[in-house]
């Protein structure tokens, strides 16, 4: 539904945008926020976000004076650093919107050593630690006031 | 416009105070009603259910009502803030939402005058309310560990969450700092309590907590108030208080779930709507009778916000931490809480040691800060980012001062009609320099506990939520709202329990102390059913 409210313009801007912010790594084994799986989430995932997404990619069809999709790489690259320093709430709206889709990808997750899946219902584990650490400060003094004997 | 059957005791918000409120008056064996604008929650519609755990927080389960705006929730003009409102409403208030973080407020913060000479005295004492802490925390269940040096003492009935590697850390700092920590009081059931789960480390608790091991009063206090026969209708938004011939309160007026306008008389009625709700309601309901809004003989109705400023510093440590594998509730530490004057500012704060966060929220929060670069860089660093996070936030105490505060937007308006609340607010000198004072020592904690890439936000992204002050206690009506338990001075069938009857914020997280005052204000009531409202 989000989807076809981009224009076909507006979604290749997003998609070149996406792969440039957050690039397929070699190194980590990851794709890039451009991957097919990522992008359809990312698109499909506006919802709220939909208005601030259109006026940032608006403004970056400004700056790049036509369509940001068919620039050269060098000119695409200055001009996101431009965009992207700008620091409108639209820009990170857009940001917020690929980062919060790349990072519930199953294949992003794994590499990052974490299980996909939701915190519910199996939850974590969480050691107890040390207590006797806390030794130290019961051997202190109390530290609050006692309005009744200051002020008596 | 239909007109209901009388009851006895009209409660407006079923929050953290309306709830404890509705649960200690249901022995009387009045008939009791709660009108609530939002609805019961499902837990299993909490976001920690779904994939989409963490993008909910920034849609449906968003902490500012402007940005969730749910059908149940009202707009709130807070431009003219630099902190934002967080709040939430349904049955629970902002229970649902809170991180269940529940330190009491220090006896030293009822005689803030008499000690420090600054703002006044409450009307009441740490010593008065202690029973019904220790009421409240056996209600809501708390975690925590006794012998605290740090704070009066005090029993939670469940063990304290475990410190994970996380506490640790920060306990290792302090101790070579040589500054006082201990484990937070939370209600967080750390074992089964009273019908509740066991917390599971879910770690998501701000957005409602899926296991039910949160103590938000819609599992706490209600359960038990609904079976001693107290009422409790959602999706019922309050418009006025009305008022008769003798200048008592008559009952309310409101919409129904079918947007139909509904008469509700009652001989008593108690306003738990917090800081904003209740002076937004209180102006709303001004009338020939009460030109100025009700009970604002003082001019004081909506005056007087508190919203505890609380900067946040973030730092990153070589080795894993716990993440958001488990509450981010950890420790405290009372170290700079009583006056010192020779730090150049009164009264003082509580560092709350946080643990991390979640993936999205790590890489959403790490680029707006600028430690998280876009591009090809942006993998290397994010791995020594997530789960590599210490925070430590910073519970300032802000003063009371009149010209913040709560009025009525003259445009802005909710989905009923009803005006919605302006929101006006600086921050004071001397809540700045307890703000430095504070990140510095905060700095000084992370670098000792190893953390590098140190970065203090000072407000905007940490509203906590606390609406406190707007319609103040006090001996002297001039000078306050309601009087020592609760009662309006001007209105003497009109109680209000809810965070606006505060005095001053305190350095703490006002939950434990908000509904302490709710009961206390209920028992006062019982004492005092005969005589009333002479
Ligand atoms: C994100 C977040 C985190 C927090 N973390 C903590 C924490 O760790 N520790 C802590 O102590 N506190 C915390 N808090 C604060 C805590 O939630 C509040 O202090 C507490 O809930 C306030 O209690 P209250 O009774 O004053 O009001 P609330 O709990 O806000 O209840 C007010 C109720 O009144 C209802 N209402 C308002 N107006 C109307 C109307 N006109 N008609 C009908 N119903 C109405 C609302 O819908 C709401 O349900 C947090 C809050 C937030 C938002």
């Amino acid at each position: 539904m989000s989807e076809a409210a981009l224009s076909s313009a507006e979604s290749q801007s997003l998609h070149r945008i996406a792969g440039m912010m957050i690039p397929a790594s070699a190194e980590y084994d990851i794709p890039g926020a451009d991957d097919r799986l990522i992008f359809a989430d990312i698109v499909g995932s506006f919802g709220r976000d939909l208005g601030d997404v259109r006026t940032a990619l608006a403004a970056l069809s400004t700056l790049a004076g036509g369509s940001f999709a068919d620039l050269d790489e060098a000119r695409a690259a200055s001009l996101l650093e431009q965009f992207l320093a700008s620091g409108s709430t639209s820009t990170s709206v857009l940001g917020r919107v690929i980062l919060q889709c790349y990072y519930r990808d199953d294949r992003v997750l794994r590499s990052l050593g974490l299980e996909s899946r939701p915190p519910f219902p199996k939850g974590h584990t969480l050691e107890q630690g040390d207590w006797s650490l806390l030794d130290a400060v019961r051997a202190r003094p109390k530290l609050w006031r006692d309005d009744r004997k200051v002020l008596r | 416009m239909s007109r209901n059957g009388m009851v006895d005791v009209l409660i407006i918000g079923s929050g953290a105070s309306g709830a404890a409120v509705a649960w200690s008056l249901a022995e009387t064996r009045m008939r009791i009603l709660c009108l609530e604008q939002g609805d019961w929650m499902k837990h299993a519609d909490f976001p920690s259910n779904g994939h989409d755990w963490e993008a909910r927080r920034y849609g449906d389960f968003d902490i500012s009502p402007n940005r969730r705006a749910r059908a149940t929730d009202y707009p709130i003009n807070d431009d003219a803030s630099p902190m934002k409102i967080a709040n939430f409403n349904g049955v629970g208030g902002g229970t649902i939402f809170y991180t269940a973080h529940f330190p009491r407020m220090h006896p030293s913060d009822f005689r803030v005058r008499s000690l420090d000479g600054v703002a006044d005295d409450w009307p009441v004492d740490y010593w008065t309310l202690e029973p019904f802490f220790a009421e409240n925390d056996r209600m809501m269940g708390v975690s925590g560990l006794a012998g605290d040096p740090g704070v009066p003492s005090r029993n939670p009935p469940m063990p304290p969450i475990p410190l994970g590697k996380t506490g640790m850390i920060y306990a290792r700092a302090m101790n070579r700092l040589g500054w006082h920590w201990w484990p937070s009081d939370t209600t967080v059931a750390t074992t089964e309590y009273d019908g509740r789960a066991a917390c599971i480390n879910v770690g998501h608790c701000t957005p409602g907590c899926a296991q039910g091991a949160k103590a938000s009063t819609d599992i706490t206090y209600w359960p038990r108030a609904l079976r001693a026969g107290v009422e409790l209708r959602t999706r019922c938004r309050v418009r006025e208080i009305t008022t008769n011939e003798h200048g008592m309160a008559s009952g309310a007026v409101y919409y129904d779930a079918d947007g139909m306008e509904r008469f509700q008389p009652a001989e008593v009625v108690i306003l738990a709507c917090n800081g904003i709700g209740t002076p937004r309601l209180l102006l709303n309901s001004a009338s020939a009778r009460f030109p100025n809004g009700l009970a604002n003989s003082s001019g004081l109705v909506g005056r007087n916000l508190m919203l505890h400023p609380w900067p946040q510093v973030t730092g990153y440590v070589e080795d894993k931490v716990d993440g958001s594998r488990g509450p981010m509730t950890c420790m405290w530490s009372k170290e700079f809480y009583e006056t010192d004057p020779s730090r150049g500012f009164v009264r003082g704060y509580t560092l709350q040691f946080a643990r991390g966060t979640g993936p999205v929220n790590e890489a959403v929060t790490s680029v707006a800060a600028g430690r998280l670069p876009w591009g090809m860089d942006h993998h290397r660093v994010y791995r020594q980012l997530l789960d590599h996070r210490l925070q430590i936030g910073i519970a300032c105490e802000d003063l009371p001062e009149e010209h913040n505060g709560v009025t009525l937007d003259p445009v802005l308006k909710d989905d009923h009609g009803i005006p919605a609340p302006r929101i006006d607010y600086t921050i004071s000198e001397n809540t700045r320099r307890m703000m430095e004072h504070g990140i510095a020592r905060a700095e000084q904690i992370l670098t000792e506990a190893g953390a590098s890439n140190l970065y203090a936000s000072r407000t905007v992204l940490n509203s906590p939520g606390h609406l406190l002050g707007t319609a103040r206690m006090g001996n002297d009506p001039e000078r306050s709202v309601v009087n020592a338990w609760g009662r309006c001075h001007d209105v003497k069938n009109l109680f209000i329990v809810d965070g606006s009857i505060w005095v001053t914020s305190g350095g703490v997280n006002p939950t434990s102390t908000i509904q302490a005052l709710a009961l206390y204000v209920a028992d006062s009531m019982k004492q005092r059913l005969a005589t009333l409202f002479d």
